[in-house]
């Protein structure tokens, strides 16, 4: 088939129309939110004093470097997904959520006894820390990797990690209504390692799925 | 690759996008220009058959389309895309020279062979099911028009329409698959 002939046949099909991939991100949010806000409730629900635990500190911090996570982790997806747009300043916020962990480990370290490290770190809840963020992230992960190959992401894999920090930060959202345990020094490591599982998962899809 | 380009191009995108069949095919004849020189640049060594990767990057450029923000130059878009295209290629070309060792000896007992092109994306034809390669043949090789081959089939516009779109999206997951050049068989949409 010469080239001239191949432009006759995509001239042809030029009426056919698809969602702009600007709208299917932004479905895929809202799809995604409610799928792990439903498997949250199934799940474990919320804490039982989440109304006391809002007037303190540290448990709202746990939203602000969740939901950081979660929208820097949007805008640098949505970039990525798309030929030729830059993505250097996307990027650049991703270091948002992790500087913020960071002060606040500081703080913590500053503010609590060195005697008192340990516990605060270990937590009582790592394992379900652990099991519950990818859990409520992988349905979220699936519908951002679909969204990717629905895409034309030039750097799959790296995309694919992106849609797992997506999912992680979203997942973790979530589960930080949950979850009693919150010390930076917890949340620090635990929910960095629960992420983290949902990054490598989307490599690995970004990997094998997302091609075009 | 200039301000004019981009100006026009991104002007006959918007009105293709917009419903404007002549100026997407006038977008995709000088697009295929364009990426012509790019790729033919690019490929220093032999191996790669420029056209396959021009083919390829029109059918991506095609199928992805509602990727491109009416807000962002056209050209970076479409060199991007192509870019990816030929890194493509070049992969798979790596697989081939694999099996082209293998029959080094084949190789040489016919050198007319050689003189043949095969185009990548004929083989991706061929793969269809017959009633989207009968439509997307009558529409491309054979020039014909969607009523036309819509009269020639007996089916509706409709039809021919659909069979088109599914047949030049499966050709374009079959560039992207991995497997490309080995695998036999082609997933149906």
């Amino acid at each position: 088939m010469r080239t001239d002939d191949l432009i006759k046949a995509l001239d042809a099909d030029a009426r056919s129309t698809a969602m702009p991939l600007g709208s299917a991100w932004w479905m895929s949010a809202g799809v995604a939110t409610v799928i792990a806000a439903v498997v949250f409730w199934l799940a474990i629900g919320p804490r039982t004093d989440i109304a006391t635990a809002m007037h303190t500190m540290r448990f709202l911090a746990k939203f602000v470097f969740t939901m950081a996570l979660a929208v820097s982790a949007f805008a640098l997806i949505r970039a990525l997904s798309t030929p030729g747009a830059s993505t250097g300043r996307a990027a650049a916020w991703m270091i948002a959520a992790p500087l913020l962990v960071i002060v606040a480990v500081v703080l913590e370290l500053l503010s609590v006894p060195a005697a008192d490290w340990g516990r605060r770190l270990v937590g009582s809840n790592l394992v379900v820390c652990l099991t519950f963020i990818p859990l409520i992230g992988i349905g979220p992960l699936a519908i951002f990797l679909a969204v990717l190959r629905y895409g034309a992401p030039t750097r799959p894999v790296l995309a694919g990690t992106v849609a797992g920090l997506l999912a992680g930060g979203l997942a973790a959202t979530f589960y930080a209504a949950h979850c009693f345990d919150d010390s930076p020094l917890f949340v620090a490591t635990w929910y960095t390692i629960a992420i983290a599982i949902l990054a490598a998962l989307g490599a690995l899809g970004g990997r094998l799925f997302v091609r075009w | 690759m200039t301000g004019k380009d981009e100006a026009e191009l991104s002007r006959l995108m918007r009105a293709a996008i917009a419903g404007d069949e002549r100026a997407y095919a006038d977008f995709l004849h000088r697009t295929a220009a364009l990426v012509r020189g790019f790729i033919r640049r690019k490929i220093v060594q032999g191996g790669v058959d420029p056209e396959d990767v021009v083919q390829e990057t029109l059918l991506a450029i095609h199928v992805k389309r509602h990727t491109w923000r009416q807000d962002l130059a056209v050209l970076p878009w479409v060199y991007a895309i192509a870019r990816f295209k030929l890194i493509d290629a070049f992969r798979r070309r790596g697989r081939r020279i694999e099996i082209e060792i293998d029959e080094i000896a084949e190789t040489f007992a016919e050198p007319e062979a050689e003189t043949v092109s095969e185009r990548d994306i004929n083989r991706a034809l061929d793969g269809l099911p017959p009633a989207q390669r009968s439509v997307v043949s009558s529409v491309s090789v054979e020039g014909c028009s969607i009523g036309e081959t819509a009269a020639k089939f007996g089916i509706s516009e409709t039809a021919v329409r659909v069979s088109l779109h599914r047949g030049l999206a499966t050709i374009a997951k079959r560039f992207g698959a991995k497997q490309f050049g080995r695998a036999k068989q082609l997933k149906r949409e």
